[in-house]
């Protein structure tokens, strides 16, 4: 909340064109864009909420659920695309059971897709908090969610 | 400046657009973004011309008239052009229109019959988009939305609200609320003016005249009331011109379908006013607490203060509106008179207005059971195949069934103020005012004003009519002192131009069905609210006074801080 905050202190008195620095703060600094964000971010520049987000939603950089223990960028580059990414796509969806931008129900994994992470020797690759998965197949995906699944049981049993 | 179109000069002012150009030579452009008096958006192209010399098509609509412009509106090119994008709307839009209740108005069903479409030339790709049927007023199809803009400007722009915009982009792009949130739980007033606006099937009514058909059908004792907006609107949907008072042939059509009553919810406007008018005087004379009064008989404007606006809530008049009022009444001092159980009765109001349909489920009010729009009549005569041009005319049922010119002028912005001052003037000084119209609060614009001398107290009166009117007055810092009583209605110019009546056709409906009003009140003997015999007996024989008891009781409500998911 208190970050919310501050970048609206920030942006006092701004007008409407700075809509979508505001939001990349926002998200920034909160990993997404929140509800009580839009709301506040409509207040303070006097729009609707609808307004604030009809034009977040315009662009793909913005999520609007907090991101999960485990984020997933799936490379959706052309080299990436190439070798196939949009398998790895697929699959995340399947077996997550969420699209790009949302999260889990128990906040566990979220979705993402970008447009290059710059690793195409690797391609094609995802990556999870950050750090890369290369060479990427169906199967290897599948593995990588059901062993993050199993330590976390594992940990929430001790 | 001169210009020539179709080859025929013409005279043009700098500054115009070419539509308007087009329009004051009764041309025929179709449009369907355009929006009267407000910046073009051009978003929909079908008002394409051409102009000679120029290499594109330009939209009419957004592009300025200059000396010598050559403009064709109707050749080969042009049409093509318009069919073209005609076409291509088409291409996204599911066939639907054996089923969709804009099927006798759709503009765009008229448009692809205009210019001849008669087959599928682009491949066919339905978005499959969600509807939304959560709110009691209207109901939201996506996929019948051509994404012309109207409904979001029209919310923002002319009401204040921004409840829905645009959202995503490109293919998925839609018209939708905050966080994709279903409508019912956002600031939207249930006002209308969207659904009067949209070209196509996207906004419509939430239709209700199977369940009030059902209810006749159950052998219940349905009853009905009809607004003061109705009557000068209803002929329209049969041929009649706008403004024509179609009172009695629309009682008899009700009588025809089964209602076992049918009132006039004008007499229970005569009686919101004299509840009304004595709040008002005695919050004067008790030391102007909660000063400015507000009125209270528009649902939209209700849930506005209650929304946007929570401080004004106890400046709200606690009078409900007069469809309530008559429900309420005729669920108990009806009922009682006629020795029937109040649970078999059911009532139904026929109104101007999508928002009663909220107002009649609001939190602990139980007086009207379905509120039906004036379009939603007109289609359940149809229905029933009542011949509603032959009918017989009748008279509104007694004991609700006289109304003063003073009830009938409800329907139209200022008309609430007006009959509230008529009978102010009279609870005060015992005498009625020399002359008893006021011609300041008459009229389409958005903010009126007028001021009466009552026993030495002025009153400084407000009339405003469009929320987006209301919202710049309550922001201005010393609206407080320049006003004692406001009258605020959501639509602009009041009920005759609510969201559940006829679609407006033609510039001068409006202005048409509001003079209208205004002459069955000039040619009424009883004129005043306090005058009408039905209210009085009504009070001697079973309310007492206003303001007492009962009336507390039956004809008064409370208001609530509404929390809703964009605020
Ligand atoms: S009903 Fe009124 S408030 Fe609601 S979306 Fe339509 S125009 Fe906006
Ligand atoms: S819902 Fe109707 S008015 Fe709104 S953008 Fe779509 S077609 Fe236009
Ligand atoms: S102005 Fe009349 S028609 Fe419009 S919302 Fe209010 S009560 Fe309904
Ligand atoms: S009416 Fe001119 S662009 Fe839509």
């Amino acid at each position: 909340m208190s970050k919310i905050k501050s970048v609206i202190e920030k942006y006092k008195n701004a007008k409407r064109d700075f809509l979508i620095p505001m939001l990349q703060e926002i998200q920034e600094a909160q990993g997404y864009v929140s509800k009580e964000a839009v709301k506040e971010i409509a207040r303070a520049l006097k729009i609707s909420s609808a307004k604030v987000y009809g034009v977040a939603t315009f662009y793909n950089q913005f999520r609007f659920e907090p991101l999960g223990k485990y984020h997933i960028m799936v490379c959706r580059g052309t080299a990436c695309h190439v070798k196939g990414s949009s398998q790895s796509l697929n699959i995340a969806c399947e077996v997550l059971k969420i699209k790009p931008g949302q999260t889990t129900k128990d906040g566990l994994f979220s979705l993402e897709t970008v447009a290059c992470m710059g690793a195409c020797s690797l391609a094609p690759v995802i990556s999870i908090n950050g750090e890369f998965y290369g060479e990427m197949t169906a199967e290897k995906l599948k593995k990588l969610i059901s062993e993050i699944r199993e330590k976390e049981k594992k940990n929430e049993g001790k | 400046m001169k210009v020539y179109v179709n080859g025929k000069e013409v005279e043009a002012k700098a500054g115009e657009t070419i539509l308007s150009v087009l329009k004051s030579q009764s041309v025929d452009v179709p449009t369907l973004c355009h929006m009267e008096g407000k910046i073009p958006s051009g978003a929909c192209r079908i008002c394409v011309v051409e102009i000679e010399g120029q290499a594109n098509l330009v939209p009419s609509c957004s592009y300025p008239i200059t000396e010598g412009m050559r403009i064709k509106t109707n050749s080969p090119r042009v049409i093509n052009a318009r069919k073209t994008i005609i076409e291509l709307l088409l291409s996204s839009h599911p066939d639907d229109c054996l089923y969709c209740d804009k099927q006798d108005s759709c503009e765009l069903l008229f448009l692809a019959r205009k210019y001849g479409v008669n087959e599928k030339r682009f491949v066919k790709t339905v978005r499959n988009l969600k509807p939304d049927f959560s709110s009691p007023s209207i109901i939201r199809d996506p996929n019948k939305c051509i994404l012309c803009g109207k409904c979001v400007r029209v919310c923002e722009e002319v009401q204040g609200i921004g409840c829905i915009d645009f959202i995503r982009r490109g293919f998925r792009s839609q018209v939708g609320c905050a966080f994709d949130s279903s409508i019912n739980v956002t600031s939207c007033v249930n006002c209308g003016q969207c659904v009067n606006i949209c070209p196509t099937g996207a906004l419509m009514e939430n239709n209700n005249i199977m369940m009030v058909k059902k209810a006749i059908e159950s052998g219940k004792y349905v009853v009905a009331q009809h607004a003061p907006a109705v009557s000068v609107s209803l002929g329209e949907e049969f041929g009649f011109p706008a403004g024509k008072d179609v009172d009695g042939l629309m009682v008899s059509a009700l009588k025809e379908m089964g209602f076992k009553a049918v009132f006039d919810t004008s007499f229970a406007a005569d009686l919101t006013i004299m509840e009304e008018a004595s709040e008002l005087v005695e919050r004067i004379k008790s030391g102007k607490k909660d000063m400015p009064m507000f009125t209270s008989c528009c649902p939209g404007w209700v849930k506005y203060v209650e929304t946007f606006c929570q401080d004004f809530i106890p400046n709200l008049s606690t009078c409900k509106s007069p469809h309530q009022m008559l429900g309420s009444i005729i669920k108990s001092y009806y009922a009682k008179k006629n020795k029937i159980d109040p649970k078999d009765i059911v009532v139904v109001s026929i109104m101007p207005c999508t928002a009663k349909k909220f107002e009649i489920r609001r939190e602990n009010m139980e007086d009207v059971d379905y509120s039906l729009t004036t379009r939603e009549l007109a289609r359940m005569i149809s229905v029933y195949g009542v011949d509603f041009k032959n009918l017989k005319p009748q008279k509104a049922d007694i004991p609700f069934g006289e109304r003063s010119g003073a009830g009938k002028i409800f329907g139209s912005s200022g008309g609430v103020c007006e009959a509230a001052l008529r009978t102010a003037y009279w609870l005060v000084t015992g005498k009625d005012l020399k002359k008893l119209d006021f011609e300041s609060v008459r009229g389409m614009e958005g903010v009126k004003k007028t001021e009466v001398d009552i026993n030495g107290i002025k009153i400084k009166v407000g009339v405003v009519s469009g929320l987006g009117n209301i919202k710049n007055i309550l922001e201005s810092p010393d609206f407080k002192n320049e006003f004692d009583f406001i009258e605020v209605m959501a639509c602009p110019g009041g009920c005759i131009n609510g969201g559940g009546q006829p679609f407006v056709k033609n510039k001068k409906t409006l202005a048409e069905r509001m003079k209208a009003l205004y002459e069955i009140d000039k040619s009424e003997n009883i004129r005043t609210s306090h005058s009408n015999s039905a209210v009085k007996f009504l009070y001697e024989d079973f309310l007492g006074k206003p303001l007492g008891e009962k009336s507390h009781h039956l004809l008064h409500t409370s208001y609530l801080k509404r929390s809703v998911a964009d605020k």
